[in-house]
C-alpha cells in the first residue's frame, strides 16, 4: 500500500515538506524505545511514535523507514522537523493515540513485517 | 464524602537516586494512603500522577530527596526536596519535550520531557524554586472539593 | 466493544504469568505506549496497556494510573520480583509473543478501541 492512500485513509497531517508519498509501506511497527526500532523494525515500515526527539530521524533514516506518525497530537520539535527535511524523511502526524492508529493501519492491511 | 473533617494526615518518604528498583513507590503508598481516607478519585489520581513524575525525576537526575505529604479534608499537599544540582532555566523544563535525560532512561521509559507539564496539568498549584547546585524544590497542592470534580479530568 | 481477559488471552495467544488470574475481568478500552510519562498522562482509567517495557516501574504506573491489566509484547520476560509486585498490587500480567504493533491490531480487529473514544 503506498504512503499516501494511509494519509488520506487515517487523515494525517504532513508535516515535513519536499517528500515521496508514492512510496509502498511494507509493514508497520509501534515503539517508543528507539533500541527496539533499530533492532526490530524493517525497511520500508511505517513507523508509530510519541517520541519527538531528533533521534528519531537519524532512527528512520538508519533503517529506512517508509516514514513516522507522531500520536496523540505530538509536534515535532523545530529540530526534528528540520532533519526530517534534511534527510528526506516523512513525518506524519495525528491526534489519536498509538492503539488507534495501529488498529486503523491493520485494518488497511498494514501488517508488522 | 466520609472523609475524616478533623484529620490532617502528614508523612514523609526519603527517596534514593538511580534506585530503579523502588522508583515509584513511594507515590503508589500516597495512593494507597489517600484510597483509605476515600478521597475523591479524580483527586487520587491527579495527585498520584503529579507525586509519580515528580519521584522519577528526583530518582533520575539526583542523588537523594525527599518527598512530604499532608492531606487535610480541603486539599493534598506535596513537597518533594532534593540534593541534585537544580534546574538552570525552570521555564525551559518546563516546556513540554524538553529533556536532558541520557538515553539510558529514555529508554526506560522516561525523561520524554513530559514530566514537569505533565505535574502542572495535573494539579491545582504548582510552584518550584531552584538554584543551581542547591538542589530543587516543587511543591503541589490538589484542592478537595465536596461537590464538582475539577474540570480538567 | 469489550473483551474479557479470557478472550484477550487467545486473541493475543498470550501466557500468565501472575498467580492472580481473574479470567472474567472485562476490559472496555485499551492503551499502549513506551513512555511511562504518557501512560499517567494520557491513559484513563481501567484500561489494557500494552507495552515493551517490563520493569517493576511499569507496575507502579499502571498502579497509579489504575490499569486493569497489563500485556508484554516481543514475548518480554520480567524480572520475579515484577511478577511479585503485580500479583501484590493485583494487576494481572500477560505475555505475548506478538509484537506490539500486531497485538494491537489483534485487539482493534475484535472491536476493542481506545481509551480516547471512551471519553
Amino acid at each position: 500500500m503506498k504512503i499516501s492512500e494511509i494519509v488520506k485513509g487515517l487523515s494525517l497531517e504532513v508535516k515535513s515538506a519536499n517528500v515521496n508519498l508514492e512510496k509502498e509501506v511494507t509493514g508497520g511497527y509501534v515503539s517508543d524505545l528507539l533500541s527496539d526500532v533499530i533492532a526490530n523494525c524493517k525497511e520500508g515500515n511505517i513507523w508509530i511514535t510519541l517520541q519527538t526527539h531528533q533521534n528519531i530521524i537519524a532512527v528512520a533514516a538508519l533503517r529506512e523507514l517508509s516514514g513516522i506518525i507522531l500520536v496523540n497530537g505530538k509536534l515535532p520539535n523545530a529540530d526534528t522537523l528540520k532533519k526530517a527535511n534534511e534527510e528526506g524523511i516523512l513525518l506524519m502526524a495525528s491526534s489519536l493515540p498509538a492503539f488507534e492508529i495501529v488498529g486503523r493501519l491493520y485494518n488497511l492491511g498494514i501488517r508488522c513485517r | 464524602m466520609t472523609q475524616n473533617k478533623e484529620t490532617t494526615m502528614e508523612g514523609v518518604f526519603f527517596l534514593t537516586g538511580k534506585d530503579f528498583t523502588n522508583a515509584g513507590a513511594a507515590s503508589c503508598e500516597l495512593k494507597s494512603i489517600l484510597e483509605k481516607m476515600e478521597v475523591e478519585h479524580s483527586a487520587i489520581r491527579r495527585a498520584a500522577i503529579a507525586a509519580f513524575e515528580a519521584e522519577m525525576n528526583i530518582i533520575i537526575y539526583t542523588p537523594a530527596g525527599m518527598m512530604k505529604y499532608s492531606i487535610t479534608p480541603d486539599h493534598v499537599k506535596v513537597v518533594f526536596q532534593d540534593m541534585g544540582h537544580g534546574i538552570e532555566d525552570i521555564e525551559l523544563a518546563m516546556t513540554e519535550g524538553y529533556s536532558t535525560a541520557p538515553d539510558y532512561i529514555r529508554e526506560m521509559g522516561f525523561g520524554s520531557g513530559m514530566g514537569l507539564p505533565n505535574i502542572k496539568k495535573n494539579t491545582d498549584e504548582m510552584k518550584i524554586s531552584s538554584m543551581p547546585g542547591a538542589g530543587t524544590t516543587l511543591e503541589f497542592i490538589i484542592k478537595l472539593r465536596q461537590e464538582k470534580d475539577n474540570e480538567n479530568l | 466493544m469489550s473483551l474479557t481477559l479470557a478472550e484477550i488471552k487467545v486473541i493475543l495467544n498470550a501466557n500468565v504469568i501472575t498467580s492472580k488470574f481473574d479470567a472474567n475481568i472485562v476490559i472496555e478500552r485499551a492503551y499502549s505506549a513506551d513512555l511511562m510519562s504518557d501512560v499517567l498522562s494520557f491513559s484513563l482509567t481501567d484500561s489494557l496497556l500494552i507495552t515493551g517495557l517490563v520493569d517493576k516501574t511499569v507496575v507502579r504506573t499502571a498502579q497509579v494510573s489504575n490499569i486493569k491489566a497489563i500485556v508484554f509484547a516481543r514475548g518480554k520476560v520480567p524480572s520475579k520480583d515484577t511478577v511479585a509486585l503485580a500479583d501484590e498490587k493485583n494487576i494481572p500480567l500477560m505475555i505475548t509473543n506478538y509484537s506490539k504493533y500486531e497485538s494491537c491490531g489483534r485487539l482493534y480487529e475484535k472491536g476493542l478501541r481506545n481509551s480516547h473514544d471512551a471519553k
